[in-house]
């Protein structure tokens, strides 16, 4: 009876994040202002970098593509993901309160902004290779790294931009909160990507591998256990 | 007089922290030479920065199941003085790190993780001053406060030992025995960390009372 039950939670829970995911992407698609305005950001500040590098070419060490593309990647999640909770009116939340769990709310979220940062990860990773140079070794491996990126600014940003867009100057509070949360992953995704960068042995990366994975665990079961109590606002 | 025997200890230890700790014999070191008696007031900050924040989760986790006005004020004045011996950590590091590094701040991952959890704190009590409603307020700070500190035990306690640090017992070997804390450093070193955590737990229930007290009178007045 009570497995019974679990079971029937579980593809209850299932079924939820799949039609709010759905109804994200076809938000996304019928407005595509979003998607479209953060296009126009990753690209923009790329060419801001690649005017104030292009000069001088010999300054653009490895070291520093790798912390410049990271840095425009962190600028833009948090921008992009800062949106998931604003954009929400209030008529559409309580409309969510009385049909859905919060758990099933918030992985969705999850789920939807990994896709969403993926793509714009991707994006910025082959425009800012195309306009400074790409002096990447180990593709495959920096891709792994990017996909590792893209998940763990997901997980750690949905939730701080929940408890942001419950306060008054949201914005702001969005970047006070979120950078320290994130630099553990920072600082790991950097060092696996230069690896990646170097071509170094594929092992030489596992401890971060696995670092990112665990991080990764902690931050979406504690997401999973406390947005309840931040839904009930 | 039967509850207060702690304060007494407290004091006690204190006293015997700061006169044994300034006058004792320390091993002869190479670079550390006196600098070496800086451990009695340096890590026991450290030890008490983590024990006081996570009496701070606690009560914000007991806030949560428990929505009650004084789980808050304990949660909020425990944060407050886990900053406080975090800032003092910083500041004893640092002055540490100048005699024996030569920089007062070199780069260690445990120096840049401690200013990063310190940032994190400070950015719980930004979080704080930006809700006008009180119940709005304890509860968001509560649902940040342990998601804070589920991020920061990575920080705190993984990075720094998968990194190279100027820190001893870092690099893949944990705690500092493999500096030799002999016997005579021992004998101050565990009655300080034990002192110093019963100071700050101290001030955190001494001023919870009087928050707690303040807010009676003006619901009051």
């Amino acid at each position: 009876m009570c497995c019974n039950f679990a079971k029937k939670f579980k593809t209850v829970l299932f079924k939820e994040v799949l039609h709010l995911m759905r109804k994200d992407f076809v938000l996304e698609l019928r407005q595509k202002y979003a998607f479209n305005g953060m296009l126009l950001y990753v690209s923009s500040t790329v060419f801001v970098c690649y005017l104030s590098f292009g000069l001088r070419s010999n300054v653009l060490t490895v070291p520093v593509w790798n912390a410049v593309l990271w840095i425009i990647l962190l600028f833009t999640s948090v921008n992009a993901i800062a949106k998931s909770f604003m954009q929400e009116n209030r008529g559409r939340l309580l409309y969510f309160y009385s049909i859905v769990s919060p758990q099933g709310v918030i992985l969705a979220k999850i789920l939807y902004n990994a896709c969403l940062m993926l793509v714009l990860a991707l994006i910025c990773f082959v425009f800012y290779g195309f306009v400074l140079g790409n002096p990447v070794q180990d593709v495959p491996m920096f891709l792994l790294s990017l996909l590792l990126g893209a998940i763990g600014f997901s997980t750690s940003l949905t939730m701080i931009s929940g408890i942001a867009s419950k306060a008054a100057n949201s914005s702001t509070l969005m970047a006070v909160l979120s950078f320290p949360v994130i630099v553990p992953m920072l600082l790991m995704l950097i060092k696996m990507s230069k690896n990646a960068l170097d071509g170094l042995d594929r092992s030489a990366s596992l401890d971060e591998l696995l670092t990112l994975l665990a991080i990764n665990m902690i931050v979406v079961t504690v997401s999973y256990i406390l947005f309840p109590y931040l839904w009930r606002s | 007089m039967k509850n207060n025997w702690w304060k007494i200890l407290t004091v006690l230890l204190l006293v015997f922290t700061v006169v044994a700790g300034m006058l004792s014999d320390v091993p002869r070191l190479a670079i550390l030479n006196e600098t070496i008696r800086n451990l009695y007031f340096h890590v026991p900050m450290w030890f008490g920065m983590i024990l006081i924040l996570l009496v701070s989760v606690v009560y914000s986790i007991r806030y949560l199941r428990n929505p009650t006005i004084k789980n808050d004020i304990f949660a909020y004045e425990a944060a407050k003085v886990g900053i406080l011996f975090g800032v003092l950590g910083i500041i004893t590091g640092m002055e540490w790190a100048k005699f024996t590094w030569g920089e007062y701040w070199s780069n260690d991952p445990k120096q840049n993780g401690a200013a990063i959890g310190l940032l994190i704190y400070f950015a719980y009590l930004v979080l704080r001053s930006s809700f006008a409603e009180q119940q709005q307020r304890a509860r968001i700070s509560a649902v940040y406060n342990i998601f804070a500190f589920a991020a920061l035990i990575p920080l705190l306690f993984i990075l720094p030992r998968l990194t190279d640090s100027l820190h001893p017992g870092s690099g893949g070997n944990p705690g500092f025995n493999a500096y030799d804390l002999d016997n005579r450093l021992r004998l101050v070193f565990y009655p300080a960390v034990l002192g110093w955590t019963l100071l700050g737990i101290w001030i955190v229930n001494v001023k919870s009372r009087f928050e707690i007290l303040r807010q009676r009178i003006y619901e009051n007045v």
